[in-house]
Parts: structure tokens; sequence; C-alpha cells
């Protein structure tokens, strides 16, 4: 505790650091997955292999994928662009799905009566299907986010100063408060930005009453349990 | 792409067959940390997943944790275990870390392949006179295999990710051509080391897929109606996991 007292202004810059690293990972891949989840959800064709390919992209290891972006796309190993690029990619790996899962919930029956009442595919994919797989994509959005935020710490093991830092620092200096003091502020940071989001979801779709968003919160933690 | 040109010559070099760390021995490393790992993870999980999902008492315990679980980092936990235990025993430390962060989707997986299985079935199987322990051996525990393997699956690729982590607590594996690399300035060596343990990553998530196919009794749809089932849940946790 004494540690953490006396560094309180390091723990700070670094978690501004970690939630500025993290923040546009997390945009981005929500930004992007829309479409592509859209695209695996409408067309029977696109989704095994898209799906297939947001399976593979997960379950390269983080350490491997810096390498092989840096080399890809000829940006420096040890840079904090690398990061955002890695952390983006799994972002949209696991936001793709929960968008196609998340417009797959959509009532068949409401998007035909969408449709009999003149909407046009755009109007009704902006107003009525979107907004109803609302809180799916608000359970994928969440688990996004909270991978990232935890994930984000890697970034040190290639020079990007973050939460992480506290562990290296910690490692070489042999304190254990520091180390400990890291693993606890980054996960504080994750349940804040997951509460933050849950309470943007509540301002977003105000339309949910109490026992739907019951269901959609069971839904987030069968999600949770599965993932 | 010369840099590609250079890292598989990095790889397919005779240097890598000699030396301190020759890649043969890294690779057989790797696989030793992350098989060990998530062979203790799964004695520990599989029986605790597979109680909660028979009794469904203890849900949110299985709930909580894996959500939890998300939230941390695996780097500082496996940096934590090794100070706290001394870098004497590093290894030890390093592979309980590793334990750790596999038993939530084992747990997961052992659980939702449980609950995953028709209601219907189950009072089937009890109304035919089954006792409690033939339903769960010859029901449940069958028709939840491919949800299980799932969770093993995501488990292995955690643990592979986290091993290659591990390298940085001195723990070899083959994180350690990546990070060893950095200070020497060998990108061939860096590129060369992602190169392999992308190859293993990928490697074992086949295995597992095909494992998931083969291992299923035949004539088994429910598992696989589930893994194919809309819910985000069941498939996901067929997905892979990164550290």
């Amino acid at each position: 505790m004494t540690w953490v007292l006396d560094n309180l202004g390091l723990i700070t810059d670094l978690t501004v650091e970690h939630l500025r690293q993290s923040a546009l990972p997390i945009v981005l891949g929500f930004l992007v997955s829309i479409p592509v989840g859209w695209a695996a959800f409408r067309y029977t064709a696109v989704r095994g292999p898209v799906l297939a390919l947001v399976g593979l992209l997960y379950t390269i290891p983080s350490l491997g994928l810096f390498g092989l972006l840096a080399a890809a796309l000829g940006i420096s190993f040890l840079s904090e662009t690398n990061l955002v690029v890695a952390l983006t990619i799994y972002a949209v790996a696991i936001m793709t799905r929960s968008v196609a899962d998340a417009l797959d919930s959509v009532d068949r029956t409401v998007r035909d009566a969408a449709t009999a009442m003149g909407y046009s595919p755009w109007r009704r994919f902006w107003t009525v299907e979107l907004p109803l797989a609302g809180p799916v994509l608000l359970a994928g959005l969440r688990v996004t986010a909270v991978s990232t935020i935890a994930l984000a710490t890697v970034g040190i093991l290639i020079g990007v100063e973050n939460l992480g830092y506290l562990f290296t620092n910690g490692s070489q200096r042999r304190i254990v408060a520091e180390v400990l003091a890291g693993v606890v502020a980054v996960v504080l940071v994750a349940v804040v930005i997951d509460l933050l989001l849950v309470w943007v979801g509540r301002l977003v779709m105000p339309w949910l009453p109490r026992h739907s968003r019951r269901r959609a919160a069971a839904r987030a933690a069968r999600q949770a349990v599965a993932a | 792409m010369s840099l590609f040109a250079d890292a598989f010559a990095w790889i397919f070099s005779a240097d890598r067959l000699t030396g301190s760390q020759p890649l043969p021995f890294t690779v057989g490393q790797h696989l030793y940390f992350t098989f060990v790992s998530v062979l203790v993870a799964a004695v520990i999980a599989i029986p605790v997943g597979w109680l909660i999902g028979h009794t469904g008492r203890g849900r949110e315990v299985a709930v909580v944790l894996s959500g939890a679980a998300r939230a941390v980092p695996s780097l500082g936990l496996v940096v934590l275990l090794v100070l706290l235990v001394g870098v004497v025993h590093k290894t030890a430390a390093a592979v309980v870390a590793f334990v750790l962060l596999a038993i939530p989707s084992i747990l997961a997986g052992a659980y939702a392949g449980v609950r995953a299985v028709d209601r219907a079935v189950v009072d089937a199987a009890r109304a035919v006179g089954m006792t409690p322990w033939q339903v769960f051996w010859t029901v449940e525990a069958p028709l939840g295999l491919p949800l299980l393997i799932g969770g093993l699956r995501s488990a292995t690729l955690q643990v592979v990710a986290t091993v290659t982590i591990g390298a940085y607590v001195g723990l070899g594996g083959l994180g350690f051509y990546i990070l060893q690399g950095v200070p020497l300035r060998r990108f061939d060596q860096i590129l060369g080391g992602s190169i392999v343990v992308v190859a293993v990553a990928l490697v074992l998530d086949g295995v597992f897929a095909l494992l998931q196919r083969v291992v299923v009794p035949h004539g088994v749809t429910a598992g696989r109606a589930a893994l194919q089932d809309d819910s985000a849940s069941r498939r996901r946790s067929t997905a892979g996991s990164a550290a």
C-alpha cells in the first residue's frame, strides 16, 4: 500500500496512457466489425469463411502477432502503432462474431414486419435491426473492451509504456507491491470501463424495460461463461 | 518480402539445431509447458464444471470467475507469481499462473456442455430408470463433450500465448527468440520466432478442431447443434484465446 501511495503519480500517468492506447482499438474494432459482422449475418456464403478467419486471428499469440505485423506492414516492431494494430485485430476478431450473433438474435417476424411496412433494407437495418440487436452487441462490446484492456499490458514487451510497465519494472526491481498494484490497476480499469459501457447502454437504449435488461445481462453472463 | 525470406532462413538454418536453445528443443519445451498446464487445469476444472452443470448449483461462481478472468493481465499474473514464489522455483510458479489462466475456459466448457443438454433428454433418461450417476456418465457427459473440448481448445491457445510471454521471466519457450532478438536487433530472429509460435498455435487449434469431430460419439447431434446454435455463448467457446 505504501508503494502505491508513494507512486500514485506514476500509476495515474500510466493509467491515462493505458486508456489512450486501449480506446482506439476498442472503437475501431466496434466500427469495423459492424459491416463485417453484418455481411457474415446476411450472406450464408460469407459467414463460414469470415467466422473461421476471425477465429484463426484470435488464436494467434500476441507476441507472435507483433512480429508478423511489423514485417507485413513495414512498421517498427517496438512501436505503439504495432500494439494498437494488434489490439484492433483482436477486437475485430471478438466483435465480428458478436455482431453476427446480435443480428441473429433479432426476431425474424419483426424484420419481416418492417419489410412489409415498406422499410428499405438500409432504413430497416438502422431503425429496426441494429437497435433490437443492441443488448447482444453491448455484451460483445463489453467482452471486447475488457479483453483489450488486459491484453494491452503486453505492449511493454515491445517497449510501449502503459500499466504493463509496472510488471516489468516491478520484476526487475523485485517489488511485489508494484506488480500487484499493476494487476489490480488493470482489473480496476477494466471494471470501470465495463460499468461505463453498461451505463452508456442504458442511456442509448432507454426503451429496454427492466426485465429485458436483466435478460440481456443474463445473456451477457452466458456469453461470459463460454468465452 | 526479404524480411520473411530472412526469417525463414533463420528458422531453417543449421544453427537452429545447435547452441544452448536449439529450435526443436524450444518447441518441445513450449508444448511441454502448455500440455502440463492444461492437463493440471483440466483435472481441477472438469469435475468442478461438471458438478456445477449437473447440479445447477454454483452457476454464479462460474459466471463471475470467467468474467473476472478476462480482466486479469496474463503477463502481470506470471510475473507476480514468479516474484512471490521466488526465482528459484520460477518454472513451477509460471506453471501455476498458466494453470490459473486455463481453468476458467475449461470450467466454462465443462459447465456449459452439461447445461446445453436438452432437459427433456435428461428427464427421459431418468424416466427409463437411470440412476443419477448413469444419467451423468451416459447422457450428460457425452452430449456435453463438444463444448468441453471447445473449452480445452480456448484454454490451450490461451496458455500457448501466455507461455510465449513467459519467456520474459526466463522460462524459455518460443518467446525467448522474440524477446532475445530485441536487444540483439535481429529482426530475422524476432520474425522467425513469431512465425514458429503462430504455426504452433494454428497447428494446435487444428488438432482440437479435428478432435472435436472425432471424439464426439456417433449420433450425438445435440452437442453439434449447440455448437452451431445461434447463441454467442456457445460458439464463442470454440474460439481461441489471445494473451
